[in-house]
């Protein structure tokens, strides 16, 4: 990696990635100025194999030359290296410990889940049907009354699982589930998520991302 | 709120790995607590109660709020105690980042491709496992070198930090696996550093207290390993 350390954040991702999306939004909730880089994830770029070369995976931070990877790690490092402008992690640590819980569970079940859905058929799809809606009413169960999950203040958690509403309109075509009928507070609150101006850029319209997963069905033979 | 000031309280099981870190974080940084074996077969109404989403050991209680998930504990433990001990988790932002990224990898890499050695069935998914485990464990190695910056003895530096305590916790584990199923995993011909790394943790009087005894874990897995083939057969 000869001399150019370049200055700034630039961000190595792919379009439809929900944990791409994660840091995206974390940027421009912190107001921070960055150059974001579509990866061709079909035939991986020198920068992105360079960055990440335990995982070769996308999002990467790349901050003065330097690379971050693992979404949740980097949204939680644009909150720590940038803590002038307001906090997505709260202060508190147990409210802390609290966000990171849920960070985690998202993280652990959301992504998996979902990609069973649509991938499988018969028995396994409604198993995953079952654990899905199971994920969507714990985690409104730990939204409970509140505007976001962090109470009033859109926060950690709240980034860490708004790019998966994106993904709501696909879970429903093709794994027959209606979040709006099964967890009506997760609606309302993907909703109120959606009005913010760092959500309404960077989250993929819905029917791009049932678009995407239609294609990406059809490549794998899944009819 | 039940519980006195600053009254911590654990729930554990003595064979988890798992437990065994946040009884690694708690001793390092000095803090008094209460340890409760629960019974992982006869759940009691407490940990339920503290764990309802993933019922899983360990539950740190503190002040009557319980907190879960071993690797959000550890952290909790270093944030909620700023001034005991050394922090377990760097300041500078990058390095909080890069040791984030290392436990990370130790979730879903080591714990993750191992944890199926004592479930599987068959040879070829144990070899398999195996495999994945040991590729994990080299990558782990470099990050060593990387971390420790060549002259420091732990991925914290001079002190034992965050990374040490998560593969800390399996240490007794790791010994294990090689009675278990004939594969040493952390092998002083093929990781150099992780050997001299496993070997200088043990010494630390943390880890003599609190590591578990290795023979003891060799039965322990041995009996499960017994009893998860009797369910599967059951089932089938």
């Amino acid at each position: 990696m000869a001399g150019e350390k370049r200055k700034g954040l630039q961000l190595l991702d792919f379009w439809v990635s929900p944990f791409g999306q994660r840091c995206r939004i974390a940027l421009d909730e912190k107001a921070l100025p960055y150059e974001y880089l579509e990866q061709d994830l079909g035939n991986k770029s020198e920068l992105l194999i360079r960055s990440n070369p335990v995982h070769k995976k996308i999002p990467v931070l790349v901050h003065d030359g330097r690379p971050v990877c693992e979404s949740l790690i980097i949204v939680q490092y644009i909150d720590e290296a940038f803590s002038s402008s307001s906090s997505l992690l709260p202060s508190d640590p147990y409210a802390r410990a609290q966000a990171r819980f849920w960070a985690d569970y998202i993280d652990k079940k959301v992504y998996d889940c979902g990609t069973r859905l649509w991938k499988t058929k018969g028995e396994p799809q409604q198993q995953a049907r079952k654990e899905m809606v199971e994920i969507l009413k714990t985690l409104e169960g730990a939204l409970g009354d509140k505007p976001y999950f962090g109470g009033d203040e859109f926060g950690f958690v709240d980034v860490a699982f708004v790019p998966f509403t994106a993904w709501f309109l696909t879970y429903e075509r093709f794994g027959e589930i209606s979040v709006e009928k099964e967890c009506p507070k997760l609606a309302a609150w993907a909703k109120r998520c959606g009005e913010r101006e760092s959500v309404k850029k960077n989250l993929s319209p819905p029917e791009k991302v049932y678009e995407f997963i239609a294609t990406l069905k059809k490549k794998f033979g899944i009819e | 709120m039940a519980g006195g000031n600053g009254e911590l309280k654990l729930l554990g099981m003595w064979a988890s790995p798992f437990v065994t870190r946040a009884k690694l974080a708690l001793h390092i940084k000095g803090l008094p607590y209460e340890y409760v074996e629960e019974d992982l077969g006869n759940k009691s109404a407490l940990f339920l109660s503290s764990n309802p989403v993933h019922k899983t050991v360990p539950v740190l209680i503190h002040n009557g709020k319980p907190i879960c998930e071993s690797s959000v504990i550890v952290q909790y433990i270093d944030d909620a105690f700023p001034g005991v001990g050394t922090p377990l988790l760097p300041a500078d932002p990058y390095e909080r980042a890069v040791a984030r990224f290392w436990a990370a990898y130790i979730e879903d890499k080591v714990v993750t491709s191992w944890a199926p050695v004592f479930r599987v069935k068959t040879d070829e998914e144990r070899d398999e496992a195996a495999r994945q485990t040991l590729a994990a464990v080299e990558v782990l190695e470099g990050a060593l070198k990387e971390c420790s910056g060549g002259k420091g003895a732990f991925f914290g530096g001079d002190s034992v930090g965050y990374v040490d305590v998560l593969l800390g916790g399996l240490v007794s584990w790791l010994k294990a696996n090689e009675p278990l199923t004939g594969t040493k995993l952390i092998d002083a011909t093929k990781t150099p550093l992780l050997a001299a790394w496993m070997e200088r943790f043990c010494e630390l009087d943390v880890a003599k207290a609190v590591l578990q005894d290795v023979d003891a874990v060799v039965e322990y897995a041995m009996a499960l390993r017994v009893r998860l083939a009797a369910s599967s057969a059951a089932n089938n």
